[in-house]
């Protein structure tokens, strides 16, 4: 829909407009796009009972007007402004300044404020959907569904910010993070269900998580050097293909160790509880307890704020680590092993630290995602999974956390998006879903991104320490690795 | 009166031998380089030079020989049976590389933070106490900052602490590379080329640093080095290789004045007395810095049937671009 305004700002030149010339401007663009939103949405043919007649959708062409008027307000004040352009824009080494960064991006200048906003949201999110989501607000039955969506985007959020460290930090490519993902999700189905109650007794099981959860970490963390003692001396395609079989061979034992596992048919495994309080309508349990009725989405909001705490607290650790001598040293053997070793970094342990750290993010979110869908199947972790968090990865840039969360955002919003894109039925091959269509879109974004952002949303690299100021290092100098 | 690299040795190198299947790229080396003196590795491209520092750092593990390193205090370290990390973290040997090897994506300072991982590390309880904050991490950190500061005030590259390696110019890039291996706080520092691709400006100011390096952190320095101006000019002990084998070994004036080594530099016959006498004079010039007398140069010059009579010319202007002929 952003069409219009797209080639025509290409060919416009960077000055100051007025507040007069701008609103001058959107009233062309909202002109053009009324023009072409008309005959496209506003006017809708049916066919009804043979005679063809048409409905008009005002709510829907206006909401699209809207969007591209706020697009082009935004790009005219942020981003083709050569006066903010100006205040903000790093100082390049005006020979090497590479074009892709030539230019400061939206990402930034806002960058900062943006995080912060996304924090606060963040935060509030669960509240803001309980009032807009519920029955008689703007968005029925938005506020379960809202939150298990965010609930969603969390758990691959943090997936990917654990995987970032492997990838991104210590520039070794793992296409088998989802083992990991695995481990923690069995560790916290095998001991909740069968061995916390053989050792400890039944009245464990609902305390299960909060204890496993560390096991589960450490499990997987364990897994991760397994894993990494292999893979030491590979690099690049070679160890990508032994991390991916990794990642299958795990799958394939929790298929076939049937009585272990119990194979294909999953483990049936305890909810998660408020800290022993089951999300139930009946006796002791959490509604019972605090003397509220009972509601589904205390359970939600219960599960979101869990995740929302392991995904700070991954972020809060990893960032702390990369100013830490160990993370440090990750990003020196992304950058060049062998002068790594010449400074008498064992790389070595390096490594295994990396995969064990990543791994153990892994876990956690593998127990987490236990707890919150009440099963485990090895279903659960296939390949797709690892390459969806390294898409999140490589797109949201090497190395960058806040990238991330945007990559998160896009991907997994999108399928959602796609599942409620039911217009496009009138398109698509007869017996076709959107949504069967959404890892065709994750492809087409990919593309789209090594034509126009090879390096993902964030490019820039935040030096770990300074001396004077900290000056952000343009990603076309920052290496990606070797594997 | 003994040399001082026979008396107060620090890195011993005996027998050393590197074969790669069947060529031998180090045959039979044994050579001796003294605390707190500039020993300088030199010969023609492809004379094993870069394979004897990878042995000594431990990168190859040698066929066969032992290579000593004797700090101050008398402990030992067999070099040959080190780990390459190790031979840096125990046995205080950092080096630079032919091809600038920085973290290119780091700023400056941060590559000179690297460099003092082990003593970070240690001071961050292994990652744990600084996780929590420990106030022993954050003075080491102050510390290896300071100490960052410093060999950046050494090489001058305080104004670019904050930027990225690799926009550094070339020379800079060099600088902070010997810089960074100072930071692991070395007793013997080797040193790959650092003059490769310096002005004779940059040249002069390396110099300086090296001798500083010498002499007020009492640094033992191991240098190949193809620039003759900053071989002659500081080193105190010169070792000549061929083909992997020591055909020299001495003070600056002793190796520029012995036969074997003019003949690898310029390959001429024993026989061929004019030539001879003509890459003899090149050579003198290209190590003195005296012009050679024009009747010398002109015999080597017009005597058309001389395969070599261009090579001396090149020579003249730099010693290590001419090969002996089939060398690759």
């Amino acid at each position: 829909m952003s069409a219009p305004a797209k080639s025509s700002a290409s060919g416009t030149e960077l000055r100051v407009l007025s507040p007069i010339e701008i609103v001058q401007d959107l009233f062309w663009v909202g002109l053009i796009t009324t023009l072409i939103l008309v005959p496209i949405v506003y006017v809708r043919t049916l066919l009804v009972q043979s005679s063809l007649t048409y409905v008009t959708r005002p709510y829907l062409t206006l909401v699209l007007l809207g969007i591209v008027l706020a697009y082009r307000l935004i790009m005219r004040l942020l981003v083709w402004n050569p006066r903010a352009a100006a205040a903000t824009a790093p100082v390049e080494n005006a020979g090497q300044a590479p074009s892709a960064v030539s230019g400061p991006s939206l990402g930034d200048r806002i960058g900062p404020y943006v995080a912060r906003g996304m924090f606060g949201l963040a935060l509030i999110l669960p509240i803001l959907l309980m009032w807009f989501g519920n029955r008689d607000s703007f968005f029925p039955g938005w506020d379960k569904r809202g939150i298990d969506l965010a609930i969603y985007i969390l758990t691959y959020i943090m997936l990917g910010w654990g995987l970032n460290v492997v990838v991104g930090l210590a520039g070794l490519l793992d296409l088998g993070y989802v083992a990991f993902y695995a481990v923690g999700a069995y560790a916290y189905a095998l001991l909740s269900t069968v061995y916390f109650p053989l050792w400890f007794g039944h009245g464990i099981v609902p305390y299960a998580f909060y204890i496993t959860l560390p096991l589960a970490g450490l499990l997987a963390a364990c897994w991760g050097i397994i894993l990494g003692f292999p893979v030491l001396r590979l690099r690049g395609d070679y160890l990508a293909i032994v991390t991916l079989a990794f990642g299958e061979i795990i799958r394939l034992v929790l298929i076939n160790w049937f009585s272990f596992t119990n194979g294909p048919q999953g483990i049936d495994v305890p909810k998660l509880t408020f800290f022993g309080l089951a999300f139930a309508d009946e006796k002791g349990s959490f509604s019972d307890f605090f003397h509220i009725t009972y509601d589904r989405i205390h359970s939600y909001v219960f599960l979101y704020y869990v995740i929302l705490a392991l995904a700070l607290l991954t972020y809060f650790v990893t960032r702390k680590l990369r100013r830490l001598p160990i993370g440090r040293a990750w990003e020196a053997l992304r950058e060049d092993e062998i002068a790594c070793r010449s400074l008498g970094i064992n790389t070595t342990n390096t490594k295994l630290t990396a995969f064990a750290i990543g791994a153990m993010f892994g876990g956690f979110s593998g127990a987490f995602f236990a707890a919150r869908q009440g099963f485990v199947s090895p279903e659960s972790f296939v390949y797709i999974e690892s390459a969806l968090i390294l898409a999140i990865v490589v797109l949201g840039g090497l190395g960058s956390q806040i990238g991330i969360v945007f990559s998160t955002i896009a991907i997994m919003g999108s399928f959602e998006v796609f599942r409620e894109m039911n217009f496009l039925k009138q398109v698509l091959p007869s017996g076709t879903e959107p949504i069967q269509f959404r890892m065709l879109a994750v492809g087409v974004a990919m593309v789209l991104m090594m034509r126009f952002r090879p390096r993902g949303f964030v490019t820039k690299r935040e030096p770990t320490a300074y001396l004077k100021e900290s000056k952000a290092v343009s990603g076309d100098l920052v290496s990606e690795g070797h594997g | 009166m003994k040399p001082l690299w026979e008396t107060n040795t620090e890195l011993e190198v005996q027998h050393l031998t590197m074969r790669f299947g069947g060529l031998t790229a180090i045959g039979d080396l044994s050579f001796n380089a003294a605390r707190q003196q500039i020993t300088a590795l030199i010969g023609p491209n492809g004379a094993g030079k870069t394979t004897v520092f990878n042995c000594i750092t431990g990168f190859y593990k040698p066929t066969e020989g032992m290579i000593k390193l004797t700090h101050d205090d008398g402990k030992t370290f067999l070099l040959e049976r080190m780990d390459d990390f190790l031979v840096n973290r125990n046995a205080k040997v950092a080096r630079t590389f032919q091809n600038i090897r920085l973290f290119s994506g780091m700023t400056v300072v941060e590559n000179l933070m690297v460099a003092q991982h082990n003593v970070l590390m240690n001071a961050s309880g292994f990652t744990v106490g600084a996780l929590f904050g420990s106030g022993k991490f954050k003075r080491a950190n102050t510390a290896a900052l300071e100490k960052a500061k410093y060999w950046l005030d050494q090489v001058g590259l305080v104004d670019r602490a904050d930027d990225p390696a690799g926009d550094l110019p070339y020379g800079a890039q060099r600088r902070l590379e010997i810089a960074r291996a100072m930071c692991t706080g070395p007793r013997l520092l080797c040193l790959d080329e650092p003059a490769a691709g310096l002005n004779p400006r940059e040249s002069e100011e390396l110099n300086k640093l090296l001798l500083a390096i010498r002499d007020a952190h009492k640094t033992a320095v191991l240098l190949i080095e193809h620039d003759m101006s900053v071989v002659m000019g500081i080193s105190d002990h010169v070792v000549v290789l061929d083909y992997g084998r020591k055909i020299a070994d001495g003070t600056p004036a002793q190796v520029k004045a012995d036969p074997a080594v003019i003949r690898a530099y310029l390959g001429v016959e024993d026989e061929d007395d004019d030539e001879g006498k003509a890459a003899a004079a090149v050579v003198q010039e290209a190590l003195t810095h005296k012009p050679v007398p024009d009747d010398v140069l002109a015999a080597a010059i017009v005597t058309p049937s001389i395969p070599s009579a261009s090579k001396v010319r090149k020579a003249s202007a730099k010693m290590p671009a001419s090969k002996k002929k089939g060398r690759k």
